[in-house]
Parts: structure tokens; C-alpha cells; sequence
């Protein structure tokens, strides 16, 4: 199949958008019982790039990045990754609704963080880091004990090795958290409000921790946060969800420094008056 | 096994395999166990299924206890918090890989209470077995207690603790499995 052709939005003339895309959205709309919770979403990631989603709760924040992650299904529109088609599959040149099968095959470039951490407490933490690229990617175990202690030491956990998940602070769960999902090596990794659940002294380890990954990876990071220093110093491009819909975006330089619409205002005032 | 094995078919996404199990299992909850002996024993010969009493007896107690022990899987597996199953997605584990190394091993620790409830119960429910001629420990009391009236008091205060005894490695073994598995849980 042919990849059609995209549309230009604001979202594919950004500078890094020569590239095509890692994952798209085009026109996604969700609609639980009767509150339409996105109403028609278009959205363009670029490999590498580091997109930050802002917007007052209920907006719809979460649901477009649990989407890609395949854990919520849109009821239309096309999500993409990698041009192709994310909830169907081909078939003779047609589309079929995605199989078990054609998810795990999409879910391999994608990989998630939570506002819960969701580690895995039966397991140290070393086995929470090692236990998917032993059984999923099927690495040694040697290669694996290598990749999850390198990643560990690097978010400051070296010496938690043995411990359980029940014996860290949150702040550290959520490092381990970070680690579990880095050593998957996805080309899109979600973040959702991966702070909002910690004490407030805890809050800045675990940012520090994405910053430095955001500068030394090439993965693509979708970020929803209501931290906005945070989003200012780690986004190339900052997205205001209001309502179900992509109200503005631009750099952060323009979405923080310069924002058009009156609700984008009102949303950063409150932020700024804290 | 049978108790895991109705109870994975009853939170299994084939709609087919959850109704099944769910019949089985209200059949044999929903009937009295001394129904489902005779049944095993003295009905299903007339189908041409001739058991020993012996093989009886644990075909219909296996069945029974198997019934009670799937709630006890189910009501496991369905305790494990939702974000465990999403964490496994997002990691990209197969569904059986999920349950395998994620749920399972948390709803194993949650299952030890009621499988350690249902052993005791499937011992007591031994007596039963006694009416189907197999000769177990009440059955033994009573012929006893036909013999001499009088005897009756002692003779079933006895056989009281004798259960109990009999039960007592049980009941410690279960508490035992139960702490084990409580290590490293809490909160997470
Ligand atoms: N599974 C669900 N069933 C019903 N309603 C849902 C479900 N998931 C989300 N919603 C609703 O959809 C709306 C958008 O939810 P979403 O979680 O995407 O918002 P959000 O922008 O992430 O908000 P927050 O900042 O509070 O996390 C909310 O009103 C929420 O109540
Ligand atoms: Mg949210």
C-alpha cells in the first residue's frame, strides 16, 4: 500500500517535520457514554521529537497517548506509526481491524510510563527491568542483567538492585519505572503526568531523570505534564489540548512566552500565579 | 488444577469458555456434594461409567472442591489492579506471558487463604464419602455407636478431634504459604 499523501498542518512544516512522521493522528475522535472526549485530533510526531501535551484535566490528555499505546481504541480517524495503520491491519490491500498479533508487532516502537508507576511488586527490581527483554525481546540473560543494571545505575538505583518495589520512595519507583520502559528501546515513549502522584520533594529527581534521557536519546517522547518549567526546558514543541481538540501549539518559546488564544492565557496564568 | 483451570476459563475473553466454566461451576456449587457422590457413583454405572468407590469418591469431591476453588482463582485474578495488566501491554508481553509472570504470581499469594479454607473443607467433606460404602473415619464412628448407644458422646467428640488433628498441618501450611508470598507486596 501506498503511503497517502499528508496533509500540511501546522504540526508537519515545524522544522524537524521533514522527516516523516513516527506516529500520526488523523482526525481522532472518542466518545465515552455520551461525553465526546476528543473531537477529532490531528497530530504529527517526528522521530526524535520531544512533544509536550498541556491542557486542563479532562481535556483528553491521557486518552491520546493511552491510545497509542494501544490500550484505548479511537472510535475514528487513522493512528499511524511509522505510516502504518496502528488499529488495522492489510489484507490483500485492504483494512482489517488489528489482530492480537499485528499489536504486538505496532506496541514493539511504542513504550509507556504512568502516573501510577505500575512496577510489578512480586518482583525485585532488578527482574521488574529484565523480565520483558528476557521474555519479550528474547535477550540472554546476561545481556539483559547488562542492559537493565546500566540503565538503573543511570537513573540512580544501582545499589536497589535486590530491593522490592514496596521498599522505595515513589520518586524511586518511578525511576524504576523509567528504567523498566528505556531498556525496551522504543521509538516513542508516553509519559503520563509521571509526577503527579509523588510528594513534591520527589518531583525533581525523577524530571532530572527525563531531561537528561530527552538529551542524550534519539527516541521520540510525547510528555503530558502539568509541570511547565519542565515541559519549557524538555519539549521542542509544546501542544494545548482544550476541550478535545488541539487548541495551539508552537515551540515553547511561542506557547509560553507568546500565546495567541484567550484559553491557552487563562490556562498559564493560573500555572504562573502558583 | 481443576480449580485453576475452570477459574482461568471464567475471566478468559472467549465468551464460549467463560459460559462453560460458569455452568460447571454453578452446577457443583449449586448442588449438595453427597448429590453429586451418589450421582458419581450409583447413577452414572446405569450410562456405562462403573467407578470404583474409591475413584468415586475423589472423581466427585475433585469436581466439587475444583468448583469452589475456580471462585477462589477468579476473584484472584480479578483482584490484581488493572494498571499490572497495562503495564504488561505496554511492555509488549503476549497474553499468556502476562498471566504467566505478572497475574498469576500476584493472585497465587491472594488464592493461598481460600485454597488453605477449601482443603480443610475437602478433609470434612471425606464423611461424606462413607455413605457411598467407601469406610472413612465417621462412617467407622457410627458403626461403633450402633454397637453401644453410650458410646455416642465420646465416640464423636473423638472423631472431632481427630479431624481436627488431621487438619491442623493444613491449617499451619496454608499460613506458612501465606507469609512467604506476603513478602515484598504492600503497596506499589
Ligand atoms: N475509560 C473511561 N470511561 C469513561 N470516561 C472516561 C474514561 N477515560 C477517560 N474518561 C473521561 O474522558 C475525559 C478525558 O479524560 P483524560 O484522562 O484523557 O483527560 P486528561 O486530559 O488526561 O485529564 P487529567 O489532567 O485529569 O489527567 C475525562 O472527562 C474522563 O472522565
Ligand atoms: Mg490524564
Amino acid at each position: 500500500m501506498s503511503i497517502p499523501e499528508r496533509k500540511l498542518t501546522t504540526s508537519n512544516i515545524y522544522p524537524m517535520k521533514s522527516k516523516k512522521p513516527i506516529a500520526s493522528y488523523e482526525n481522532i475522535k472518542k466518545t465515552y457514554g455520551d461525553a465526546e472526549v476528543l473531537k477529532g485530533v490531528d497530530l504529527n510526531i517526528a522521530p526524535g521529537e520531544k512533544v509536550a501535551l498541556i491542557g486542563p484535566s479532562g481535556s483528553g490528555k491521557t486518552t491520546i497517548i493511552r491510545m497509542l499505546m494501544t490500550l484505548e481504541q479511537p472510535d475514528s480517524g487513522m493512528i499511524k506509526v511509522e505510516g502504518k495503520p496502528l488499529w488495522y491491519k492489510e489484507v490483500n490491500g485492504k483494512l482489517a481491524p488489528a489482530d492480537e498479533k499485528h499489536l504486538r508487532e505496532m506496541r514493539k516502537n511504542i513504550g509507556m510510563v504512568f502516573q501510577h508507576f505500575n512496577l510489578f511488586p512480586h518482583m525485585t527490581i532488578l527482574r521488574n527491568v529484565t523480565e520483558a527483554p528476557v521474555h519479550v525481546l528474547g535477550l540472554s540473560k546476561e545481556e539483559a542483567h547488562r542492559r537493565a543494571v546500566d540503565m538503573l545505575e543511570k537513573v540512580g538505583l544501582g545499589d536497589k538492585l535486590d530491593a522490592y518495589p514496596s521498599q522505595l520512595s515513589g520518586g524511586q519507583k518511578q525511576r524504576v519505572a523509567i528504567a523498566r520502559a528505556v531498556v525496551m528501546q522504543p521509538k516513542v515513549m508516553l509519559f503520563d503526568e509521571v509526577t503527579s502522584a509523588l510528594d513534591p520533594e520527589l518531583v525533581g529527581e525523577v524530571l532530572q531523570v527525563i531531561k537528561d534521557l530527552a538529551k542524550e536519546t534519539d527516541m521520540a517522547m510525547i510528555l503530558v505534564t502539568h509541570e511547565m518549567d519542565f515541559a519549557r526546558d524538555v519539549a521542542d514543541r509544546v501542544i494545548f489540548l482544550h476541550d478535545g481538540k488541539i487548541e495551539e501549539e508552537g515551540t515553547p518559546k511561542e506557547i509560553f512566552e507568546n500565546p495567541k488564544s484567550e484559553r491557552l492565557r487563562t490556562f498559564l496564568s493560573r500555572f504562573l500565579k502558583g | 488444577m481443576i480449580a485453576i483451570i475452570a477459574g482461568l476459563g471464567r475471566v478468559s475473553k472467549f465468551t464460549f469458555i467463560r459460559k462453560v466454566s460458569a455452568v460447571y461451576v454453578e452446577l457443583f456449587r449449586g448442588t449438595s456434594l453427597l448429590v453429586q457422590l451418589f450421582w458419581v457413583f450409583f447413577a452414572l454405572p446405569a450410562f456405562g461409567i462403573q467407578f470404583t468407590a474409591f475413584l468415586a469418591s475423589v472423581v466427585a469431591l475433585g469436581l466439587n472442591y475444583g468448583a469452589y476453588g475456580s471462585e477462589v482463582v477468579r476473584s484472584a485474578i480479578l483482584a490484581i489492579p488493572k494498571g499490572q495488566t497495562e503495564a504488561s501491554i505496554a511492555l509488549n508481553m503476549t497474553n499468556f506471558q502476562r498471566m504467566r509472570l505478572v497475574i498469576l504470581p500476584q493472585a497465587f499469594r491472594m488464592m493461598l487463604p481460600g485454597f488453605g479454607n477449601i482443603s480443610i473443607e475437602l478433609l470434612k467433606g471425606t464423611s461424606l464419602v462413607s455413605l457411598i460404602t467407601l469406610t472413612d473415619l465417621t462412617y467407622k464412628g457410627l458403626i461403633l455407636q450402633n454397637a453401644n448407644i453410650s458410646y455416642t458422646m465420646p465416640v464423636f467428640t473423638t472423631l472431632l478431634i481427630v479431624y481436627f488433628i488431621i487438619a491442623l498441618p493444613l491449617i499451619f501450611t496454608a499460613k506458612k504459604l501465606e507469609k512467604r508470598y506476603a513478602k515484598g507486596v504492600a503497596n506499589v
